[in-house]
């Protein structure tokens, strides 16, 4: 399935998926209002360390996810195509998904009452990825590698 | 090929999807005590909690069953099981016949021999949707509580019936809450917060005997209360596969593809032994993870594929008014610790690896320390002083970090 692919080799470290993210989750339609002022909860995440070393982080969406498999609520599910999505109505926010994602890529949401994760733009109006629409290097792909 | 699973929780819904990841129409059929389809049975104190209602409880989509082909006997008790002539004999005479059997009857609360309990009028165990649901009709604005164990359980309870009762009392024979999973320091933080929410405790102290609707305690104390509950720890429904002959310890003897000593009989879940790798010996490890993890495996091998289990560590993530926890691993070796007024983090090291962590309050990116404790990995290979602060990928090796990110995951 095509999932998102990183490559700090190319990432900037300028922290734009972080905020298109948010924007395309926000709901709105027009990004100033949607995060002007705003503190934001992406769900990819740039880590950025010393030697001018930056990558994203967001959902691998693992063949054989363990946060599925440790969902109390049965809230996080695979889609038939083997995307891992989370249904936030059933989620009670115990974040035992966050304590075993080997990634770090489930987290709290802006409440801290449900956790949040990629679900690859599926989920909103975007239609595509807009982490890896908007990169402005190409440092994060969408891609098919197995 | 007709598969028989005994119990309806997280094993029995994983083994259904283990074996029709392999046999698409072999006949499945569940055995389930309870009256109602598969849901979350740690929800239910969210439920009393209000956080979720019930209707949203379902562990899977109502088509589940249905697409599955799965037939479900609702409160069906399984009383015997007959591993010579294959067959499970109910509480109500019907014999059922496998080919596959899957035990996955998970545990039954603990009741303690206390003098005069049978004497109290209102009590309750806190394990499943009934036990909620007869709870929630006892209690009233006015009715004050004892909740025996200031365990997972006992408190998650209290959080759930708080805003519904009196008042709430919890009485443990530890000098400390939550002592399977918090340090001391840990747990008088928890304790302080719980506190300051309304919940009274009356820990390193215990229940001598019961007279009606009072509690007399060790200490002297005497305890006037309306509603009990019993939270002070489960004991595996091992019964079954014992009386059939299989081997048990604790728990039942699993190999590591869930088969019990019996021929074509598994198990999986709460009532079976597993290798836990953070302790290096076999437990129960009694958390829903497992169950899920066993439940698929027994699933895969009982439709003929290739499942292992090869063990897991313990971790919990809970949460109180709030407050969220989380802790993995045992609590070995050196430390580490931060600490603010209201957070807490204890990471416990040794023989280069890490072996357990405390996070309370500050659990982003928890699993990646989890990760570490699972892989065993070398803590030499790692940063580990940027990982103490802060869980992050940066603290991998490049070329690990290119794996992770840049290669489909398997998980």
């Amino acid at each position: 399935m095509k999932v998102v692919y990183v490559n700090e080799d190319w990432c900037l470290g300028c922290h734009l998926c972080e905020y298109e993210c948010a924007f395309a989750n926000s709901g709105d339609t027009d990004m100033v209002r949607a995060l002007k002022d705003k503190q934001i909860f992406p769900r990819i995440r740039v880590e950025d360390g010393a030697n001018d070393v930056h990558f994203a982080v967001n959902c691998r969406h693992c063949r054989d996810a363990l946060c599925v498999k440790s969902c109390i609520a049965g809230a996080l599910s695979k889609t038939e195509g083997g995307a891992v999505v989370i249904d936030r109505e059933k989620c009670v926010g115990c974040f035992t998904c966050v304590t075993v994602c080997p990634y770090g890529a489930i987290m709290p949401d802006s409440e801290g009452k449900a956790a949040q994760k990629c679900a690859l733009c599926t989920d909103n109006l975007m239609g595509e990825p807009q982490c890896v629409k908007h990169c402005p290097n190409r440092a994060i792909v969408f891609e098919d590698r197995g | 090929m007709r598969y028989v699973i005994i119990g309806n929780s997280t094993a029995a819904t994983f083994a259904i999807e283990g074996i029709r990841s392999v046999d698409k129409e072999g006949a499945i059929t569940v055995i389930s005590a309870e009256n109602r389809p598969a849901y979350g049975r740690p929800l239910i104190s969210y439920y009393l909690y209000g956080k979720i209602p019930a209707a949203k409880m379902d562990y899977r989509p109502a088509s589940f069953y249905g697409e599955n082909k799965v037939e479900v006997l609702l409160g069906a008790r399984a009383e015997k099981i007959d591993p010579a002539a294959k067959k499970v004999t109910l509480a109500d005479g019907r014999e059922i016949f496998y080919d596959k059997l899957l035990v996955a009857t998970g545990s039954r609360p603990f009741t303690p021999p206390v003098e005069g309990l049978e004497t109290v009028p209102q009590k309750f165990h806190f394990m499943t949707m009934d036990d909620a649901l007869a709870l929630e009709k006892a209690l009233t604005p006015q009715s004050r509580v004892l909740v025996l164990g200031a365990g997972l359980i006992g408190l998650k309870c209290v959080e759930g019936i708080l805003h519904r009762s009196g008042e709430v009392t919890v009485v443990d024979l530890a000098p400390r809450i939550l002592p399977s999973i918090l340090d001391e320091e840990g747990a008088a933080l928890v304790q302080k917060q719980l506190e300051e929410e309304g919940v009274k405790f009356a820990l390193n102290d215990s229940v001598l005997r019961f007279s009606q609707n009072c509690a007399h305690l060790k200490s002297g104390k005497e305890l006037p209360f309306d509603v009990l509950v019993v939270a002070v720890g489960v004991r595996p429904n091992v019964e079954l596969v014992k009386d059939a002959g299989g081997e048990v310890r604790r728990g039942i003897v699993v190999s590591n593809r869930q088969e019990t000593s019996l021929p074509d009989i598994y198990a999986a879940g709460d009532n079976c032994e597993s290798f836990d790798t953070s302790a290096k010996q076999n437990k129960i490890l009694a958390i829903l993870p497992n169950a899920a993890l066993q439940g698929e495996c027994a699933g895969k091998n009982m439709a003929g594929g290739k499942g292992y289990y090869l063990g897991g560590t313990m971790f919990n993530a809970i949460g109180f008014f709030g407050s969220h926890i989380a802790t993995a691993g045992v609590y070995e070796g050196e430390s580490y610790t931060e600490r603010t007024e209201n957070t807490y983090k204890k990471l416990f090291y040794q023989d280069n690896v890490l072996k357990g962590f405390i996070l309370i309050n500050n659990i982003e990116r928890a699993g990646i320390y989890t990760s570490l404790i699972r892989d065993g990995t070398p803590l030499d290979a790692v940063d580990f002083n940027l990982l103490k602060h802060a869980p992050g990928l940066m603290a991998f090796a490049g070329s690990v970090r290119r794996e992770k990110l840049g290669e489909r995951r398997e998980r």
